[in-house]
């Protein structure tokens, strides 16, 4: 009888012909760490993080790309393991400008490092997404220290000229998920891979800049990016430190009902993620509104105040003015030409329970049934 | 929907129509273009040649307002073919006969007559249709904003019973819901002629029942009034007040003109709203309301899969909660309404409405459940008519093209089709709040085909003002290959070159909905 399975690191598991060795290890909860894979999409294999040992080959190989095989032996914490990924961590932070606490530096002379590191990053601070960065995360992890390895710059200006998404290909790792987010997930098929080795790099078509491309802002990207190199204009900015609540939430734009996750600092939105990638309907996607459209829930111009037009102007009054009168109009409308001579427009974008009341408020307080909304229009 | 989003992703064939799939539904179009990468076919009939046609295999073009005419042309060429699904139609369907008996005119030939659409292209989508294990339908607006709406969508419902495409994974005929909650509204008798769960109102059982409930006594038998109706009996005086939710009938509405003087007419209006907007303007009374971020209770999507709401931040200290609003007038008009909060009211719900019986919110803390959900162990139903429509046999409705209500003329010789784009919702009121989404697209344009352009003698960023017999606007123009000649497209979001100046207010005849994608219109330079 044919089987299947594997044993990672001593447990035997069994696994559905066609799944890779990430794929069962994910399954059964046990972590294989990768900076390049991005579920449901083809592994591009460029961070080399995922390798794994397997019992009678020399070379490891990494579990992202590889499908698993019944009777593979396989370690994925063994020594020769680490090795590798410390390796390919230090190769990863020497590739570009990541000047956060975890690099170490080659001189005794702390002060000419830090200048070092200002002069390649052409600003004051330290990299946005200090704290919330995966190659950090490992970097510390594996307690790699980037002693005695050059500080590289990067030959691409950081690119800002689109209200959303901020691009520093200096701290780019080139692993390819925005790729992969852009052409298997969203398919909008707006970045791809140029050149090789030192100049490679992320492109538009004809390296244009994001908002003269066909990129339509769904910020896939950046929700995939493990590093700094895609950020948001607007999260983190200021207030990184701060507390911040995550609550999940259905998007309130179209009919598709994305689940999604918005973040909150000091009762402002700054920032939404799509939810889980497992979560139906969306799997973590989102479009440039759900994303990016937040703002109108803080602003300024928001109605605080009841009002009641009197003389022909609207005037400011108390809610229990506004309540009394309305109720009283109402009533008084209903008395004298009949619950039919009122209708009610519910909406399309309050909740069930708010379409609900007005439902009874229309059919059982008005005894109406000139209630509809705007699904027409 | 008849079927989930997920499912698009594992049809064969997809067909989309009247919908600008990557530009309203940008989440669900991905699961279109995936499926194309997986190597399934997607066919796109559509006036405009909008972005997901890059994703098809072909785009067919009808002239706007020519949807049962291509419809009834495949299905006459299936079953000429001898394609249709016989079994299907012999166990699960009712009244074939008729439908053959009117498509049998429908020859490649007359259709193409109709809608401009060639033989060979149509012969090519109906193999496919019919010949696709699963094929599912994806249409929107364009299918249902003709005086012909309901019709439409009865054509495509018998072409995928026609073809067995419903009750099965990857088929179904799936309209893509436009807001948030259009399906909860409807599903919560946020309609004229239903209550909940789409009981009639006019069904004595369902009335007493609520009465029952609701312990009042005189409900009303009699259908109320339609949106658009309603405007209408504002107009001639009979509607003397209006209470409206978070809407903006004064850009959204058709025939703009007429409906600022309907509105002008009530004796009394009132406006439950977030922002301050063209309708709020002119209202006697505006109550300031919560937005999504600061309510709890729920959103049923699409794909009918009933979803939490959840509170991210607190609300302005003087706005109430849309539902709170209500209660306290009712309780002031004497009946009295109070509830402790959103679940409180959502566990009324699922007492009283069927469809969301086994529905908690407890049930959907980590995921959505879809309706019908009748009791608390019931897993949802993803797909509708599995074993049985909701009638029971699916019935073919022998249905004849009949054209939009105003074409092109001398005096207005093109097209109009309104629509939305990627960067803005609606009327605007939200994302025109998000600087981003401004920049991106800062304001109306005239969308109109290179030659139509060049036989005006204008080009792109020219400023005209376009006129219906309704009304007119300013905007500039933009050539864009999305245009076929003779059409123009202009997005309905901007108050300030509102395209429903110009729209058609004539209805579909069931489902009281303007024909939004067609009216005539005339375009003149306008001179600095």
């Amino acid at each position: 009888m044919e089987s299947n399975n594997i044993t990672i690191n001593g447990n035997t598991l069994t696994f559905e012909p066609g799944q890779t060795i990430l794929q069962v290890a994910q399954k059964n909860d046990i972590d294989i760490p990768t900076l390049c894979h991005l579920k449901n999409t083809i592994p591009t294999t460029t961070c080399k993080i995922c390798v794994v040992e397997i019992a009678g080959r020399t070379e490891l190989i990494e579990a992202c790309a590889t499908a698993a095989a019944d009777g593979m032996i396989i370690l994925t914490q063994s020594l020769k393991v680490t090795k590798e990924r410390r390796k390919n961590i230090s190769r990863l932070l020497a590739s570009g400008n990541h000047n956060c606490a975890i690099r170490g530096f080659d001189s005794q002379d702390w002060t000419s490092f830090q200048l070092g590191v200002l002069k390649d990053d052409g600003k004051e601070d330290l990299c946005p997404v200090w704290g919330d960065c995966e190659l950090q995360d490992l970097a510390y992890r594996y307690q790699v220290k980037t002693l005695g390895l050059p500080l590289n710059g990067c030959k691409y200006e950081t690119e800002r000229a689109n209200p959303f998404i901020i691009r520093d290909f200096s701290r780019c790792i080139l692993c390819g998920r925005c790729v992969k987010a852009c052409r298997e997930i969203q398919v909008n098929n707006a970045i791809e891979f140029s050149n090789k080795g030192a100049d490679a790099k992320i492109i538009t078509k004809n390296d244009a800049a994001l908002k003269d491309s066909d990129c339509v802002f769904c910020g896939e990207c950046v929700q995939v990016c493990p590093v700094g190199a895609l950020i948001s204009d607007k999260s983190y900015r200021d207030k990184r430190f701060k507390d911040t609540q995550k609550i999940r939430t259905t998007c309130s734009y179209c009919g598709v009902g994305c689940q999604m996750d918005i973040f909150v600092q000091d009762n402002k939105i700054v920032k939404i993620d799509g939810a889980d990638v497992d979560l139906p309907p969306n799997n973590a996607s989102l479009c440039v509104k759900g994303r990016f459209g937040y703002e109108f829930v803080a602003s300024s111009e928001r109605l605080t105040q009841p009002l009641i037009k009197k003389e022909g102007k609207q005037v400011p009054v108390s809610w229990k003015e506004a309540l009394d009168y309305t109720a009283q109009k109402l009533s008084e409308i209903k008395k004298n030409t009949g619950p039919d001579s009122i209708g009610v427009l519910t909406s399309a974008r309050v909740t069930n329970e708010d379409n609900y009341i007005a439902n009874k408020f229309a059919r059982a307080v008005l005894k109406t049934n000139n209630i509809d909304h705007c699904a027409r229009l | 929907m008849t079927n989930t989003i997920a499912d698009i992703e594992d049809s064969d064939m997809i067909l989309i129509t009247g919908s600008n799939t990557t530009e309203n539904h940008p989440v669900l179009s991905s699961f279109a273009k995936r499926a194309v990468l997986k190597g399934k076919k997607l066919y796109l009939i559509d006036p405009r040649k909008v972005k997901i046609s890059e994703h098809a295999e072909k785009w067919l073009r009808p002239f706007p307002g020519t949807d049962i005419a291509w419809i009834n042309g495949m299905m006459h060429i299936i079953i000429k073919e001898g394609l249709e699904n016989k079994e299907f139609i012999e166990n699960r369907t009712e009244n074939f006969e008729a439908l053959k008996e009117t498509v049998e005119k429908y020859t490649p030939e007359y259709v193409g007559k109709i809608t401009g659409i060639n033989a060979q292209d149509l012969h090519e989508v109906a193999r496919a249709f019919a010949k696709a294990p699963a094929a599912t339908i994806l249409y929107c607006m364009g299918i249902t904003q003709h005086t012909c709406g309901t019709d439409n969508v009865k054509s495509l419902a018998n072409l995928s019973m026609l073809c067995g495409q419903l009750g099965k994974p990857g088929g179904g005929v799936n309209p893509l819901r436009g807001q948030n909650n259009v399906q909860g509204a409807c599903d919560m008798g946020g309609l004229p002629n239903v209550f909940t769960a789409y009981r009639p109102v006019n069904n004595d059982d369902a009335r007493i029942g609520f009465e029952k409930a609701w312990n009042v006594e005189g409900m009303s038998a009699a259908p109320g009034l339609p949106v658009t109706e309603m405007v209408q009996k504002a107009y001639e005086g009979e509607l003397k007040s209006l209470y409206v939710i978070g809407e903006n009938p004064l850009v959204s509405d058709p025939d703009l003109n007429h409906a600022r003087k309907a509105l002008a007419n009530l004796e009394f209006l009132v406006i439950q709203d977030i922002f301050e907007t063209e309708t709020t303007k002119i209202a006697d009374v505006v109550f300031p309301a919560f937005c999504f971020a600061e309510k709890d209770g729920t959103f049923t999507n699409s794909e009918r899969r009933v979803q939490r709401v959840r509170k991210a931040v607190q609300a302005p200290e003087e706005a109430k909660e849309d539902w709170e609003i209500l209660c306290e007038i009712a309780t002031r008009m004497g009946y009295r309404m109070s509830y402790s909060g959103s679940n409180e009211i959502f566990k009324e719900i699922s007492a009283l409405t069927p469809s969301y019986k086994g529905i908690t919110w407890e049930r959907i803390e980590k995921k959505g459940i879809h309706w019908p959900c009748p009791d608390e162990t019931h897993a949802g139903t993803p797909i509708l008519h599995t074993a049985q429509f909701t009638r029971g046999l699916g019935f073919f409705h022998a249905i004849d093209h009949t054209p939009p209500a105003e074409l092109p003329d001398e005096n207005y010789p093109y097209i109009l089709t309104t629509g939305r784009i990627l960067y803005h919702y609606h009327t605007g009121t939200m994302t025109m709040k998000t600087d981003g989404l401004n920049i991106l697209s800062p304001e109306c344009f005239v969308e109109i085909s290179a030659a139509d352009a060049k036989q005006l003698g204008l080009d792109s960023g020219s400023m005209v003002k376009v006129s219906s017999r309704r009304g007119k606007i300013e905007a500039k123009l933009k050539v864009s290959s999305k245009a076929v000649d003779g059409t123009i497209f202009i997005p309905f979001h901007f108050a300030k070159a509102a395209a429903n100046e110009l729209t058609n207010a004539k209805l579909d005849p069931t489902a009281k909905i303007p024909e939004f994608k067609v009216c005539a219109i005339k375009i003149e330079p306008v001179t600095a």
